[in-house]
This record gives structure tokens, C-alpha cells and sequence, in this order.
């Protein structure tokens, strides 16, 4: 781990070369794989940079796209999150654009070794395996990601979310997913059924259910924090992305 | 998890949000993560002016009895109010 890092706010072109804004934090020094952060929900806000900040922290380059620079540009976060639920959310198809330009933003850092992952929490989960099965991606974590397997429980019109159960065979590299057994959305039978349709596609995977966890167990601001499983967890991203992005 | 489901309506009347007044036009209601209420979902209602920027807005978070009783103390009160009064 070192203390040294650089974080700065840029812009990039993003899905349609649209512009949009991105948190990056590069370790300095030596060369390192990279990491695409996805913001849950809530927005771009300081919780998910602290994790950009984290994972350079941990040697990794990491950056993540304002997923809500369309709507709400230069609005505080909660303000952009209510302004783009109201417009329907982030569509999957921007999300992945979004993603790819972060990639190679990341890739074209000049301590980048080329190597890309992906994480995401909550609905960044989802979007995290979404990202892995839409592009050329080295690792995945998706941490409780909701709606991998199975629709939302709901036909509202704005809902633009569905199963990603048509493109799990597209899924380009390992994902390590990290779920909480007291969860409902993904409840231990849903990561079941995921579990199952990657052996089935022969993907590379492997996951993790914490005991006395729920949703949102990584969120120390939460009290849905579970400092053992968060802990636990952290030590396995440390460990997954070692093996695939060095 | 995050629902995604979203409750949205157009409204009139006005809202006093972060910078002063603003005329409301929209809102959305949902029930989903909440940003400072400290609690792992909340009813959520955000009352908006989309043509006045993102800021143009005014958001509670509510527990789900809290909203229930703030929902029936809105119709409550227009139930008691002499119709007349009400303009439409």
C-alpha cells in the first residue's frame, strides 16, 4: 500500500462522445493495473470517491464517470440522482459507453500496464457484470448487485433495469461477486441461480455470502455497515484483482 | 437494493429549496436508499424544477409510517377545507 497518490476531476468523452465528468486517483510511481469504479444510485458522491481513492491507495489507478453528468451537471450529488431518476435513470446502453471510455482513459494513463477491472456496489453491481459482458474487461466484482438473474419486481414504465440472463455467456473475464446472506435483492438464491447459469456458460467466477450481512455491507456511512464481512471483503477484492490485473 | 421503480407526477405550486423559492412543477416519489436519513430505505420524495436546474429541488426522506401519516394528514386537511376555497 502506498500513501502517495494524485486525484484530481477531469473530463472525458463518454457514451456518444458525450462530455462527461470523471474522479481519478493514480498511485505514483511504478506501473499498475487499473481500476473502473461504478457509483451506486446515490450518486457521484464522497462516499464512492473515497473508494477511488482507496483503491489507489492500494497501487491501482481508478477512476470513475459522473453517470448523471448528462442531467445534472456541477449539481451535488443527491440533486443529480433525483434529477436523473426523475428522467428515467441511466440507461444499460450509456452505462456501457460510459465504462468503455473510462477504460480507456484508464488504459491510457502512463503508468497503466493495460490491464482494466470493474467494480461496482448496489446498482453499480448489476452494471459491473453489465460492463463484463459488454466489453473487453481483465476482472469484474460485482457486490450486491441487484437484478442479475431475475427482473425488478415491478412494470413501472420508467424502470429501464431487466435480467442480464441473455448476455451472462458474454461475460469476458473472472468476476468475483460478494453478497450478504441476509439480502433479499440479490437474495442467496438469486447469486444460486447465477452461480449456476456461469457454470453452465463455463465462465470463471467465484463468490463469497457473508453470514450476519445484508445489502450494502461495504457503506460505512450505512447502518447497513457490517464491519467483519466489509473487512473480509476487502481482503478478497485486494486478492482477486492482484491475481488478474498485475 | 435500489428499487428503481419511480413515482413521477406533474404538480403546481411552489417550494423552498437549498437558494430561496422556486415555482414546482414535477416531483418523484420512490422508496429506495436515502442519502442522509440513517436507515437502509426510506419513502423518498424529491419536488422539482427541472427547468431550473438539478438545485431546484426540495427532498424528503421519510420513514414508511412517516409518510403514511404525512400522506394522510395532506388529505385529512383537503378533506376539511370548505370546497369553495379549493381552486383549481
Amino acid at each position: 500500500m502506498t500513501s502517495d497518490l494524485h486525484a484530481y476531476t477531469t473530463e472525458i468523452s463518454g457514451f456518444a462522445g458525450d462530455p462527461i465528468e470523471v474522479y481519478a486517483a493514480v498511485p505514483d510511481g511504478a506501473s499498475f493495473g487499473s481500476v473502473a469504479v461504478i457509483h451506486h444510485m446515490p450518486g457521484f458522491d464522497e462516499q464512492t470517491k473515497e473508494i477511488v481513492r482507496k483503491f489507489a491507495a492500494h497501487g491501482y489507478g481508478a477512476a470513475m464517470a459522473n453517470l448523471y453528468s448528462r442531467e445534472a451537471p456541477g449539481a451535488s450529488p443527491d440533486d443529480a440522482a433525483a434529477a436523473a431518476r426523475a428522467r428515467g435513470g441511466v440507461p444499460d446502453e450509456r452505462l456501457v459507453g460510459d465504462v468503455a471510455a473510462v477504460a480507456d482513459f484508464l488504459r491510457a494513463q502512463s503508468g497503466s500496464n493495460g490491464k482494466v477491472g470493474v467494480i461496482g456496489y448496489c446498482s453499480g453491481g448489476r452494471q459491473s457484470v453489465l460492463a463484463a459482458c459488454s466489453l473487453d474487461l481483465d476482472a469484474a466484482v460485482d457486490c450486491y448487485g441487484a437484478f442479475v438473474v431475475v427482473d425488478p419486481p415491478s412494470d413501472h414504465p420508467l424502470s429501464t433495469v431487466s435480467a442480464l440472463t441473455p448476455i451472462l455467456g458474454n461475460l469476458s473475464c473472472p468476476l468475483l461477486g460478494l453478497f450478504g446472506a441476509d439480502d433479499q435483492y440479490p437474495s442467496p438464491e438469486q447469486t444460486e441461480t447465477l452461480r449456476a447459469l456461469l457454470t453452465e456458460h463455463a465462465k470463471e467466477f467465484e463468490f463469497h455470502t457473508f453470514e450476519g450481512a445484508g445489502h450494502a455491507f461495504f457503506a460505512v456511512e450505512r447502518p447497513s455497515y457490517r464491519p467483519e464481512a466489509a473487512v473480509a471483503g476487502w481482503n478478497l477484492i485486494w486478492d482477486f484483482f492482484g491475481r488478474h490485473l498485475s | 437494493m435500489c428499487t428503481y421503480n419511480t413515482e413521477t407526477l406533474e404538480l403546481t405550486g411552489s417550494a423552498k429549496g437549498a437558494t430561496g423559492w422556486f415555482r414546482a412543477t414535477n416531483a418523484s416519489v420512490y422508496f429506495d436508499h436515502p442519502v442522509h436519513h440513517p436507515a437502509g430505505h426510506a419513502l423518498m420524495i424529491d419536488v422539482l424544477n427541472p427547468e431550473c436546474g438539478a438545485g431546484a429541488r426540495v427532498g424528503l426522506e421519510l420513514d414508511a409510517d412517516s409518510a403514511r401519516a404525512l400522506a394522510e394528514a395532506i388529505l385529512r386537511t383537503l378533506a376539511s377545507v370548505p370546497a369553495q376555497l379549493i381552486e383549481h
